[in-house]
């Protein structure tokens, strides 16, 4: 590596966006639409699902038969580079305890390879505090997004159904897939104990709803990323069609390190290194936006400390980095005999399940404070690394094609038992809201930095009673459908007390939102209710960061909500000179 | 499925599939450009990061199993998926290479199969004098009956059977995620298709069949 320089862009931009996943690209998309100039910055490479994705691809094309690796956790097929540990990129625990961070480093960011769960937070998911005491209330209402949901609904594409229910509103649907067969097993099951079971929604098309997007062709591989664009990813239908304005200038590969101010305090663009020459570069902007990730964008304003700013960027509240809270987790799989030796068809369908069960409980009649929806998965999948896995665990427990067989062995016999069980798995998992907390946080640790010389983050985020008896009451009802519908416990039934019932660690469901939250009062929330900073009118975040809460729903049709109206209201404000 | 849960479907049985090799920590500073190159180098045409295609390179080079050890590997992986009547056998679909590829990759296999395989040849030159590759069909076969079978093999055994659990287990993921394994279990998905729902003999041999909404709201392809 040669000498480091400080290399200064020219050009000044209208807006300096951080990130290209679901709120960066809204946010690039919306403003280069309205004519502005915007220069996007992305920590990863290229990648456009067009020709970059392994959709389609046969088990045996991977030499580890689709299996994960520390570059692609979820497999080898996955959609979406990097996961759970970056090289040269640590970040670190105090207090014992955990939080498991998951960061893509790619155009789109890991909207290529998310589950296309769109699920609009409802009118009580803004008012929680008013409802049960915890936490704090949005200081906006479901009133102020819904437009926006709407917008998005229709320009990106949601299949589902409208239902009428209180707090999981009706939407502008594309006509869902129907029900798999396990998953009519799931909706009978239901139905016998009263837990609803509904067409999912997600964002996929299955049908075309404009030139630029393909229609659904049924592979099942949306985490894969789709070469036809069928399903919402940002690269595909957000920075591809924002670069095609002719008004982003795209930068890739480049790790932002701060946000850059003047003697006002104002923003005025921000450093990064670009990570293929090692060079130090500034690009400044009218605006900055910053879409990084909850974590990564808390990250970014602790790092940019100046004179009007010593305790980083937009946080003399202090709680920059508080509130950081993700999903709660808690899953259970069986086996249905009713299913053994199934007639074989393609029943791969869409990238993620048909239906699924929204929350249907009062919390005031439980001993815990929100709800939490079910996802569903099961039938026959592709065969991928694992396939067949403990086959000596099935083949001794239950009569194939009418005979006793002992358990394990070898030969035709076992090729035998191999077919008969295929298809007949199903799981489910549930997805639930935690309390955000002040006491749950990441901060800048004091003396570990990753390769480029940034600090990195170090977390301490914890879980309460709250979300033990919720995950409690997950597996009781998980318990409950297995056998209402004929399914035998095949995994996750042995989670209890001493395991908090099989919840999952902080961070590990990957819907990582608060640390940069809205709010009416500067002293307790960094930004207001358009999320822009209360101390730097220039200054904006548009990823998980600016949630007060997260609901019982999976955030990204939320955090697209948000930016487009952050984005709206920021071109707005621009044409008045307010900013 | 959701996409975790499709992973703990991977996960039964414990399998990390997050553990690498200590050697791949800095990232590659020349970028491979020609796919060409990219394809001769590492076998494959999956969309690769140069971080990872610097990895698999290395993986390719490396040798674990010695031929002594292939060699068991391939009869034990024959007696577990022979060829039958519907497919050939685990030999047939190159199963042997995918477990010298496998345990390269996941090194949290190498001592259990190594020890295993050593284990073996042990037992067999204790009562045949000969290490298990090279003991008559019969000999095998009584030796493999001794651990195949775990809820009644003895006590003295379990060595046996675990490393006999986990090479069947090996052999079943990679036989049918083999070209022939998928043909041999059925699944006939991964094409361009129209999802039409559960067809009518299957709704009706379950006693299933969609409501009037469900035919109203969902999408019909005909």
């Amino acid at each position: 590596m040669g000498d480091i320089q400080i290399r200064k862009t020219p050009k000044k931009y209208d807006a300096v966006i951080v990130g290209s996943g679901a709120g960066g690209g809204m946010a690039a998309y919306v403003l280069a639409n309205a004519g502005l100039k915007v220069c996007l910055i992305e920590a990863g490479p290229m990648f456009d699902p067009k020709t970059d994705s392994n959709q389609l691809k046969n088990p045996w094309e991977s030499p580890r038969r689709g299996a994960g690796t520390k570059f692609r956790p979820f497999g080898d097929f996955d959609g979406c580079y990097w996961g759970w540990e970056i090289d040269g990129e640590p970040y670190t625990h105090k207090n014992n305890t955990e939080w498991e961070w998951w960061r893509a480093r790619m155009l789109g960011g890991r909207t290529n390879h998310w589950g296309r769960i769109s699920l609009r937070f409802g009118p009580k998911d803004f008012k929680r505090k008013s409802i049960d005491g915890l936490g704090d209330d949005w200081p906006i209402g479901y009133e102020d997004i819904k437009p926006y949901y709407d917008r998005i609904d229709k320009l990106l594409g949601v299949f589902g159904t409208n239902e009428g229910l209180p707090n999981d509103p009706d939407g502008f649907f594309i006509p869902p897939p129907k029900p798999r067969l396990h998953e009519l097993f799931i909706k009978r099951a239901g139905a016998s104990i009263g837990i609803p079971v509904i067409p999912a929604r997600l964002s996929i098309l299955t049908k075309q709803i404009n030139k630029d997007r393909g229609g659904c062709f049924f592979c099942a591989q949306c985490g894969r990323s789709c070469k036809v664009y069928a399903d919402f990813s940002s690269s595909s239908c957000l920075v591809i069609p924002a670069l095609k304005t002719g008004n982003v200038d795209l930068v890739t590969n480049a790790m932002a390190r701060e946000v850059l101010t003047d003697k006002e305090g104002l923003a005025t663009g921000v450093s990064y290194v670009n990570k293929q020459d090692l060079q130090e570069y500034q690009v400044s902007g009218r605006t900055i936006i910053l879409a990084a990730s909850a974590c990564e964008s808390a990250r970014l304003l602790l790092n940019s400390k100046s004179a009007r700013h010593p305790n980083g960027l937009a946080n003399s509240s202090n709680v920059v980095g508080k509130y950081l809270h993700d999903s709660t987790g808690a899953d259970m799989g069986g086996i249905i005999p009713e299913l053994f030796d199934r007639k074989r068809y393609n029943e791969d369908g869409v990238g993620g399940m048909h239906v699924y069960t929204p929350w249907w409980l009062d919390n005031k009649k439980l001993d815990f404070p929100r709800g939490y929806h079910i996802e569903y998965g099961g039938g026959f999948g592709q065969p991928l690394y694992g396939f067949n896995w403990g086959i000596e665990n099935l083949n001794g427990t239950y009569k194939i094609k009418g005979k006793q067989k002992e358990a394990g062995g070898y030969g035709a016999s076992l090729k035998e038992d191999y077919r008969y069980f295929f298809g007949a798995h199903v799981g489910m998992a549930g997805r639930g809201e935690a309390i955000a907390r002040e006491d749950s946080y990441c901060e800048i640790d004091p003396s570990v930095i990753d390769k480029y010389g940034i600090p990195v983050l170090r977390f301490n985020t914890s879980y309460t009673e709250y979300e033990f008896k919720q995950a409690k009451h997950m597996k009781e009802t998980f318990s409950e459908i297995l056998h209402a519908m004929g399914a035998v416990i095949t995994w996750g039934g042995d989670d209890g007390p001493q395991n908090n019932y099989g919840l999952h660690a902080p961070g590990n469901i990957i819907h990582e939102a608060g640390t940069v939250r809205m709010g009416n009062d500067p002293r307790r929330s960094p930004l207001n209710k358009f999320s822009q900073a209360h101390e730097c009118r220039n200054l904006f975040c548009v990823d998980g960061g600016p949630f007060v809460s997260q609901a019982d729903k999976n955030i990204t049709w939320t955090i697209l909500a948000l930016s487009m109206r952050t984005s709206d209201y920021i071109v707005d404000e621009m044409k008045k000179r307010n900013i | 499925m959701d996409r975790r849960k499709s992973i703990k479907t991977l996960l039964i049985g414990g399998i990390s599939t997050s553990v690498l090799a200590e050697a791949c920590t800095s990232a590659e500073k020349k970028p491979v450009t020609n796919p060409e190159e990219a394809k001769d180098m590492t076998g494959t045409t999956l969309n690769r990061m140069p971080e990872e295609k610097k990895y698999e390179k290395q993986l390719q080079a490396e040798t674990f199993f010695t031929p002594e050890e292939m060699a068991t590997i391939t009869i034990l992986g024959d007696i577990i998926i022979p060829r039958d009547e519907v497919s050939g056998s685990a030999s047939d679909a190159k199963v042997p290479d995918f477990i010298e590829f496998i345990v390269k990759d996941m090194p949290e296999h190498q001592t259990p199969m190594r020890g295993g395989l050593r284990w073996l040849d042990v037992q067999c030159l204790n009562r045949y004098e000969k290490p298990f590759k090279e003991c008559t069909h019969k000999q095998q076969m009584e030796m493999v009956d001794l651990i195949a079978w775990p809820n009644k093999a003895k006590p003295e055994m379990t060595q046996g059977v675990a490393f006999f659990t986990l090479i069947r287990n090996l052999v079943g993921t990679g036989f049918y995620t083999s070209e022939m394994g998928v043909k041999d279990i059925g699944y006939i998905g991964n094409v361009p298709n129209q999802w039409n729902g559960v067809p009518d003999d299957v709704l009706k041999q379950y006693h299933m069949a969609y409501t009037e909404k469900e035919l109203k709201e969902c999408i019909s392809f005909s």
